[in-house]
Formats: C-alpha cells, structure tokens, sequence
C-alpha cells in the first residue's frame, strides 16, 4: 500500500536505470535529505553536533568505505583504523602546511593520500584470501599507527605527538578548530556524506561495483568471465581507502579538533566500523548507516537513560551498556542473521502489502 | 663467544619462550575454529574472564558484590574464606564448561547453518557480554594472580652459563614462569593430541572438523562435540588467562592478549595445533630478533607489534593457506 | 532511517528531563571501566568524597551546595566528547580530563566556552604558561617538573654528581609516554649522564625485548613513564631481572598500591615521584570516614581511603574547593559561574597554614598562581614502596625542580601553538 513498486512507469533509458528507480524511495530518502539540510541545523547544538550526529555521520562514511571492500567486494579489512589515521595526518600537514587552501580540498586531498596508501596494501590481496587477508591490513593497521608515532615530521615536531587542527573558515565561517559554528560543521559533514553516499550507490550499482560483487561471489569464476582481478581488487582498496580516509580526516578536523594516533585510531576503531557493516549489513550502503547508528547511538541512548533517567551508579551503567549492547547484537543476529539491513527490507515487503495481509 | 653472539642466542630463547604463550592464546582459537569453522572473537575475554573466575574463587569474592551492594545498601565483598589453587582451578575449569553450555544452547544452537561471518558477529556479540558481565561479577580493579608458579629469572641457568662469554655476559637470562608455561602447553598439546587420537570423543570431534555433514550423517552429535569444543577451549583460554595474569595481575587489559594471537593465526594457519605452536615460536622469535637486531638499535624501538604482521604476510606472500592450513583448493 | 530517528526522539526525551539545579557542579570525567579502571576508580572515589564532606560537614563551599557530577569515560575520547559536551551545560564550573587525549581535544573547546580545565599532573605540559592558556591550569606540578625532579632526586643520592651514570626510560609509547624525553635529553647534556630510551607500545603486556635490553645494557637508573598494565608489567620484569628496586623510579602515575601489589614482595623498594602527600595520616580522612563513610554515603566501595590515587582525587578536590573559596571572595557572590571560577582559580593560594587547617597539614607544597604561571612551583616529592607493610612513604620531600631550564621548553612549545592556532598573548 504505502510502499509500491508497480504502477511506477518509466518511458525513457535515463529515468529506467535511475539511481534511485522506485519513486517511493526517491521521494522518501529526498525528504530525509531535506530534513537534514532545512530542520536539522536549526535545531542542532553543541550536544548534539559532537555527540550524536557528528560521530553519526563521520562513522557512516567510514562504514560505507569498508562495506566497498568487504562487503562488495570480500576482502576483509582490519586496517580501517590506520588508514583514517592516514587521512588525518594527510590532512593535519596540509592544513599546516598550505594555510589558505580550502578545507573542503584539503579534506579530499587526504583522501585521495589515503586512497594511495589503501592501493599498496591492497597488493597482497592478489595472493592471499579470506582471513589471511586480513594479516595484510592488520600490517597496515599496526604499522601506520607506529609510523605516526615515531616520525615526528608527521606531528611537526611537537613535544607530544598530539595533533590539533587550527581554524579554518568557509564561505567565512570557521568550520574548524574551537569556535566552531556547529550548524556549518553539521553542513559541511552532512555534504560529504550525502555526496559520498550518493557515489558509492552509483558505484556499486554500475560496471565497477558488478566487477566487484563478481569477485566476491566467486574470485575464479569472476576471472573467467572476463573480469580483471588486478583492477578490481586494487581498485576497491583504492576507493574504499578514500573514503575511509576522508572519514579519518573529518573525524580529526571536525570533530575531535585534537588527536593522538595510537589512542583514536588503534586497532578498536578497526574493529568497531567492521562490526558497524556486519550489524548494519554486508553489501548495503543504507546498512552502514545502520550499523553506524547502532554502534554509535546505543551506548548514548543506554548511558542516558541508565544514568540520566534512572540515576544509576556510572559504573554500573557502563557494565551493562556492554551486557546490553552484546545481548542486543546476539538477539538481532538470531532473529535476523543478516543485518538491520534486511530488517529494513522486510519492512518494506510488509509495507508494500499493508494493509492487506496477503 | 662474543658477547654480542650470546645476548643474539638470549633473545633467541626468550623469543621462543613468548612465542610459547602466544600459542596458548592462539590455540583456544584454533581449536574452535578447527571444529565449527568460527572465528571466536571473544576468546580473549574468555581468558580475561577465566583468570577473574580463579582468582575471585581462590579469595572467596562475593560474585556480582557492587551490584548486590548498590541495589541492596550492603557491604558484603567476601566470604572470607580462602579456597586452594589447585580446587579453585577445578571449579573455575567447571565454571567454564558451564559457560560453553550456555553459549551452545542459547547462541549456536540458533545459529546453525549460518555464514561463517554471522557467527564471527555472534562471537562479537558474546564478547561485549561477557566484557561487561565479569566487570559486573567480579569488579574491575587489577587483582593479584598466585597459583604458586615461581616468577623471575632463573638463578641455576644463570650461573651455568655465566663463564660463557667474558665480563660483558652475566649468563642467560630465562624466565621460570615461561619455563614452567612451556612445559604446561607442551602438556596440553599433547594431552590434547591424545585425546583427539585415542577416545571416542576426539574420533567424533576431528570428524566434526573433516566434514559436519557427514559427521551428522553418521550419528555425531554435533551439539554435544560443539560443548565438548568450547569447553576445551575456555579451559585453554585458562591456562592462557593464568600464565598472563601472573605476570601482570587479573585486569581488563587481559582481553587484549587476543592481538598477539593474530598474527600467529595468520602464519600457522586457523585449522592446524601444530601450526599454532610452531607459528607462535616463529613469531616470537622473529619480532624479538628484528626488535634487537634492527628495531632498537635503528628504528627507535616498539616495532614488535606490526613485525609480528609483517613477518606473518612475508610467510602468507609465499604460502597463501598458513605455514600449516589445508591447501586452498578452487574450483568454479 | 527510522531507526536513527527513534533512537534521537528517545535521547531527546531523556535530555529534556535532566534536572537543573543552582549549585555549584563538578563534573568528574572518571574511567570506573576499560583498561585504566583501577587507576581510574580511586581517583573518582576522593574527588566525590571530598565534596560529599563539605556538603555534609559545612553546607557547601560559602553556603553554596556542591554537586559531583560523575560521568563515565572509560578513559575514551569519544566518551569524553560525549561527556563534555553533556555536563557543560548544567553550569560546571571546571573540568578534570584525566586523560592525555581528552585533556588535547577538550582545550580548545573549553577555552572558546570560557570554561577553565584543571589537569593536575597530566595533559598538555606547556599548558602552564597561562598567557597562551588562558583557562587551563596544571598547577601545582607537570610531567616536565617531574622529570627534572627524577633527575634532582638522583643527584641529590649521588651527591651532587651523576657524570657519566647511565639511565634508561622505559616509556609508554604515545603523547604520555614521549612528554619526559625532551626534558630530559636537556638535563642529560647539562648534568652529563647517558639517556636511553626504550618505548613499550600499548598495552604494554609484553615488554621481555625492553627488560632484556636493560639487563644488558646495565643502566644505573631506571625511569619509567607508564600507565595501565604497562606499569604492572614492567615492575614485575625488573624484579624478575633482578633489577635493584630502589634504583627503579616512576612518574606519578606509575606509582599507586594497584601498580606494585601484583608482583609482591619483589617490589618491595621500588620508588615514584610524586606532588602531594601518601598515606592516610591525615586528618581529613577521618572527617571523611566520620562525615561521609559512616553514613553510607560512600564513594564507589569505600574502600579506597588512603591510596595514592584517593589522596590525588582528594587533592584536586581541595584545590578545587579552595579556588571556589577564592573566586566566591573576589567577586563577591556565592553561586559562581565559569569565568568567575577561573578568576579564582588564577588567584588561588595555597599555604601551609590553610592546608593544616583543612586537615591535610603538608599534603602539597605551598604555591600561587599568577595570570602568566598556571603551572604551580613544581616542587616535585619522591615516595617508596615497602611490600612488608604495604605503604608508600616520603623519602625525598617536595623540592624544587630545575625551573629555568623548563620554563624555557615551555615557552617554546606554547609559543609554537599560539603561533599554530592565532592565540593572542593574556595577561598583557
């Protein structure tokens, strides 16, 4: 009823091979765009910008980069954390280095370093598979992060090895550093996303992405149809390594302000994005929404109303955040094996007969 | 001898020695693997929870006391009463196989016939669980691990091979908890091995691993064979969690001994026991050797982490299944 | 979507119906979980208890309640975030990062929200020169002054020489664990002693390579700058080297009862700088127990009284309380607000004589804070370890450390991030 595919009819190859086809789907996700763009800044504060939304979005690009890799293409990845890393310090000595050019180009600038670097230790992947694979990130992930510790260079010398994003300004308004207006910080991640987003649809959608979900379905059989392992493999660490790194980028100048490699972008962040696609849904761009939304507002939703609502001890409270979140991950996993995002769909399936049962 | 030659052969051996205990963490992975084809991302917290379990047992702590305390306004923390290590080892070893039982009926049960990634999610799931659950039954303060294992180096070695190498060699340096760590793995995996060759069971539990459809087929349990996995598995995980937490005190930073596993995973490949020990010797010994050979003296120290990585893709460039993993057969 | 949507009405629900009370907030950013917890919890349990005594045993600071607002952090920047932003708005007066990597990211924000930020004995070092910060205080000592103080401490047992003597910095490798290395290169060219360095990365579980590399190397020294399992670990490989304990000296936060009791007897000796008093010979801890343990009104388990870290949570506490005292007596109001605090908190003075009337009679050193030194006088105590009555005592008091010499670095690294941010000179 409410969620139709027929009667939707298309009279010309553009409007047929749209990116979004269903006009449903294309109407509701412009009204969540909409909302995001004209009611959200009005309402958003400080709160809510670095604790809910900021992490929110930041998470789900990197979500979105890992699920190119692993979940379109089925190479694990555990090096997530590191090549954000490299986005950040990518974009900390651009930053300083280059004072007057434009945040927004210095943030894909980054990208585009991270997207070199994700190429080299996408190498291996031409030889190892599966599991093992994930040794080769897993070098990456350790090796970055000892890499930015070690050489000084990467932190200009400073006596700690912290890196701190100076302010910078766009259309004049600092988007960067402590005086930050949240509503053009939210703007400006808020863009990035719904680009990124958008391209990893048509991405994934188009040539390359079937080249991809050729090679995860079956490597030799892919080969032998006529796709290129070489390019797409590496290609898919490419592109994935530049989202990731703008994700490690935005985090760094957008949200944090301050970081220290070893401590935000260890190997727990590596972990914690590739639970977000796993939650989310292997394969989906609107899953690594979901997982991000899990893995990042659970914890906040349960600490508020443990602490905030029924004033219970904070350790207590932190205690059965984790019993909570690991039960909630288990139960969802045996009623719905395959991610929130299938969850989603069979919404959509029931939505489509309500409210006829049958 | 130089000098310099001996302190190469000292790291040698306590190379060998570290790679010891990070095959006792690999192993709890390995066996679990072998056997249902998980990757058990939890076993770390296994270990961090089973040193808590024998520790909180042998001082007679109240399970869950800050929470009964909280709820209730009482101040109950122990019973008083101290057990002896070898019992409080038996009954944390039953602690854990009551915890396989569980994680058998209401987690893999549900989950049979799934991709291995689901149950890779599922392990996730248990580990946050049992991350907060023993914070909550055991509280989160570093506790004291004694099971009576001697620590520090060993004097009688010492002395031996102090006349080797001049005035600049004091004799080498080995530590008594390894020692006493190698000989409890090199128990364990034999123990293991045996049971796997001799009894019923472990007939049953490598046929499991061969084939679970066939197993089936021939009247395997395979609920009963997964119990019998993870069991074994908690009670490595055990031995894993006593080794490390004597050296360190019972803490949460026990969990993350689970990293110095992967590597060793990685080069021996996920399905072999032999390939655990010999991957984690080859480990230890190599990024023990790079830290003293090249990472000290010319990169500024702290490379072991990502050489351990480094060393174990070198090995997978030429070997792609693991030092020991069965050969990748592809067809279309 | 939807989901995301639900999930932000429900936290929108919970946020509105926070209470909001005019008293005077604390916020404690506290780690009661994760890896640093049993650093973490006695700390939070002194910082709590102290202000549940002037609540109880004085009404308050000036007539005015004080409320401790814990949030939990578990030592995560993320969380601290979260944290921050959450409480700042229920009017707190000063924030405790305790952490290196919240303390980085929360002094910007909190400069630009004009709330001041106290880190006692951590965070950014060069957050001392207060004409760059302007609302961060690190009084009354930092890693730089504890480094310098290592190093007085070992001359003063060597009599005045340590030419030619030979010591290792085993340190945790990150922001924390580097912050010694400059200073104590400087110091090493000027007293002439050789500095080695040997970083441990995190965890920090397995440290054989570094404890074999100082059997060899035979240092006469050991410093160590850990923190979490780090500390654990590596006092139990010296003891199991057979490393002389008394020559074994950590920073302050290598230097707690939960760090030495793990290995036993064989830590017995086994030293750490520190800024303020240990033990539970104090005067204040009985009110604490009478006032606030007896009524059940404990912090945590109650039974942290007396730990190094209780006496650092305490300690902050006071210093906190004192600086209300002294912003409520500049400006006049009891409910003070954030700028206020600050003014306070820049004026703030300590004497031996207010100490032993607060019961904590040489429980730090004496000092003042001026506009333009937000760092204290650095006065820098060492403490031993004595496994047989598990207690740590004084054996070196505070002293001065070598200000010249650091007062320089400091200037120069502060003056490197005016430069990088467009930071206006204060104080002028």
């Amino acid at each position: 009823m409410f969620y139709r595919e027929a009667g939707d009819f298309k009279t010309s190859y553009a409007a047929d091979s749209q990116t979004f086809p269903i006009a449903f789907d294309r109407y509701r996700y412009l009204a969540v765009i909409a909302f995001a763009y004209l009611v959200v800044p009005f309402l958003i504060n400080d709160y809510w910008l670095n604790a809910v939304l900021l992490p929110f979005l930041i998470y789900a690009v990197a979500a979105i980069g890992l699920n190119i890799l692993t979940g379109y293409c089925g190479q694990v990845s555990l090096g997530t954390g590191g090549f954000m890393a490299v986005g950040a310090y990518g974009c900390y000595k651009l930053m300083t280095a280059f004072p007057d050019l434009n945040i927004m180009v210095v943030i894909l600038l980054s990208g585009l370093i991270t997207a070199a670097v994700g190429f080299v230790f996408g190498l291996p992947s031409l030889r190892i598979k599966g599991f093992y694979l994930a040794v080769a990130t897993l070098a990456a992930q350790f090796f970055l992060v000892w890499l930015f510790n070690k050489v000084s260079w990467f932190y200009n010398y400073s006596a700690s090895g912290q890196i701190t994003a100076p302010e910078r300004l766009l259309f004049g308004l600092p988007v960067t550093g402590p005086s930050a207006v949240p509503w053009a910080v939210y703007l400006t991640a808020l863009t990035f996303v719904v680009v990124l987003a958008l391209a990893a649809r048509n991405l994934t959608r188009g040539n390359i992405g079937r080249q991809w979900m050729a090679i995860r379905d079956m490597d030799i059989a892919a080969e032998i149809i006529g796709v290129n392992p070489l390019t797409a493999k590496l290609s898919a660490f490419a592109i994935s390594s530049f989202y990731v790194g703008i994700a490690g980028a935005m985090f760094f100048v957008l949200y944090l302000g301050a970081v220290e490699v070893g401590e935000v972008y260890g190997i727990q962040k590596s972990f914690i994005v590739l639970f977000m696609i796993i939650i989310g849904g292997l394969g989906s761009i609107f899953g690594s929404f979901a997982g991000a939304a899990f893995m990042v507002l659970m914890p906040v939703l349960l600490k508020n109303i443990m602490v905030g609502q029924l004033g219970w001890p904070t350790d207590l409270a932190a205690h059965f955040e984790f019993v909570i979140v690991g039960l909630l991950i288990v139960v969802f996993l045996i009623l719905e094996p395959h991610g929130l995002a299938q969850l989603w769909r069979l919404a959509k399936e029931k939505l489509r007969l309500w409210p006829f049962p049958h | 001898m130089s000098a310099d030659f001996l302190f190469g052969v000292e790291v040698f051996l306590n190379g060998l020695m570290a790679g010891v205990l990070y095959s006792l963490v690999a192993l709890g992975f390995v066996l679990i693997f072998k056997s249902s084809g998980i990757f058990n991302y939890a076993q770390g917290v296994f270990a961090l929870f089973a040193a808590l379990t024998l520790v909180g047992i042998q001082q007679g702590q109240v399970p869950f006391s800050h929470l009964i305390n909280a709820v209730f306004g009482t101040k109950v923390h122990h019973f008083g009463w101290d057990v002896p290590s070898f019992l409080a080892i038996a009954m944390t070893g039953a602690v854990m196989v009551i915890l396989a039982i569980l994680v058998e009926r209401y987690i893999l049960r549900h989950l049979v016939n799934q991709p291995d990634i689901i149950l890779f999610m599922a392990t996730i799931g248990l580990a946050y669980f049992m991350e907060g659950f023993g914070d909550l039954m055991w509280g989160s303060e570093i506790k004291k691990l004694d099971v009576g294992i001697p620590q520090g180096g060993s004097f009688w070695i010492e002395e031996q091979t102090a006349g080797l190498g001049g005035d600049a060699f004091y004799g080498f340096y080995l530590d008594q908890l390894d020692i006493y760590a190698t000989v409890f793995a090199a128990v364990l995996v034999l123990s293991l091995v045996a049971f796997s060759q001799y009894t019923k069971t472990g007939r049953a539990l490598r046929a499991v691993a061969d084939d679970h459809q066939a197993a089936l087929s021939v009247g395997i349990s395979l609920r009963f064979i997964w119990v019998v996995v993870w069991s074994i598995a908690g009670i490595v995980a055990l031995v894993a969690g006593i080794m490390w937490g004597s050296k360190s005190g019972v803490q949460f930073s026990l969990s993350l001994i689970a990293l110095k596993a992967l590597p060793v995973l990685m080069l021996g490949g996920f399905t072999s026991i032999p390939g655990a020990i010999i991957g984690g010797l080859i480990i230890g010994v190599g990024e023990k050797m790079f830290e003293f050979l090249i990472g000290l003296p010319y990169l500024g120290g702290a490379t072991e982490n990502w050489f351990a990585y480094m060393l174990a893709l070198i090995f997978l460039v030429f070997r792609p299944q693991g030092l020991f993993g069965e050969k990748i057969i592809e067809r279309v | 979507m939807k989901f995301t949507k639900l999930a932000a009405a429900a936290v929108a629900a919970t946020m509105c119906a926070g209470p909001v009370l005019a008293d005077l907030v604390f916020p404690s950013l506290s780690y009661r979980t994760g890896p640093y917890a049993a650093g973490g919890i006695p700390f939070a349990d002194g910082y709590a208890d102290y202000f549940a005594l002037l609540n109880e045993r004085d009404g308050g600071i000036g007539g005015e309640m004080t409320r401790v607002l814990e949030c939990e952090t578990g030592y995560n920047t993320e969380k601290g975030v979260e944290c921050y932003e959450s409480t700042k708005g229920e009017g707190a007066l000063v924030y405790q990062p305790l952490s290196t990597g919240i303390t980085y990211q929360i002094i910007p924000k909190a400069t630009a929200d004009g709330i001041p930020l106290h880190t006692m004995g951590y965070g950014r070092t060069s957050a001392a020169n207060g004409e760059v910060f302007s609302h961060v205080f690190n009084y009354p000592a930092n890693y730089w002054y504890g480094a310098s103080g290592v190093v007085n401490y070992l001359l003063e047992i060597n009599d005045g020489d340590i030419k030619g003597k030979k010591v290792a910095l085993v340190y945790h490798n990150s922001a924390y664990g580097k912050e010694p290395i400059r200073t104590l290169e400087t110091l090493a060219e000027k007293h002439g002693f050789e500095l080695s360095l040997l970083a441990v990365d995190h965890p920090g579980q397995e440290q054989k390579s570094q404890w074999l590399q100082i059997r060899r190397e035979r240092p006469d020294y050991a410093v160590m700058w850990g923190w979490g399992v780090m500390n654990q670990v590596a006092i139990q490989e010296a003891a199991n080297i057979r490393f002389p304990m008394e020559n074994f000296i950590g920073v302050w936060w290598s230097g707690a009862q939960h760090d030495v009791l793990p290995a036993g007897d064989a830590a017995d000796g086994y030293k750490a700088i520190t800024f303020h008093g240990v033990g539970s010979d104090f005067p204040v801890f009985d009110e604490i127990r009478k006032h606030v343990h007896d009524k059940g009104n404990a912090a945590g388990t109650g039974d942290q009284i007396g730990t190094v870290l209780y006496n650092r949570g305490v300690y902050a506490a006071m210093l906190a309380a004192e600086a209300v005292r002294k912003a409520q007596e500049i400006h006049g109001v009891a409910d003070i607000t954030p700028a206020m605090m600050r003014d306070g908190m820049e004026a703030l003075e300590i004497t031996e004589a207010r100490m032993a009337e607060l019961g904590m009679p040489n429980f730090g050193p004496s000092f003042k804070v001026s506009c333009e030194n937000h760092g204290g006088p650095g006065l820098v105590g060492v403490a031993q370890w004595d496994a047989g009555a598990k207690t740590w005592s004084l054996v070196s008091d505070f002293k001065p450390t070598d200000v010249e010499v650091i007062n320089t670095l400091i200037e120069e690294d502060s003056m490197a991030y005016a430069a990088e941010n467009n930071i206006e000179m204060s104080c002028q």
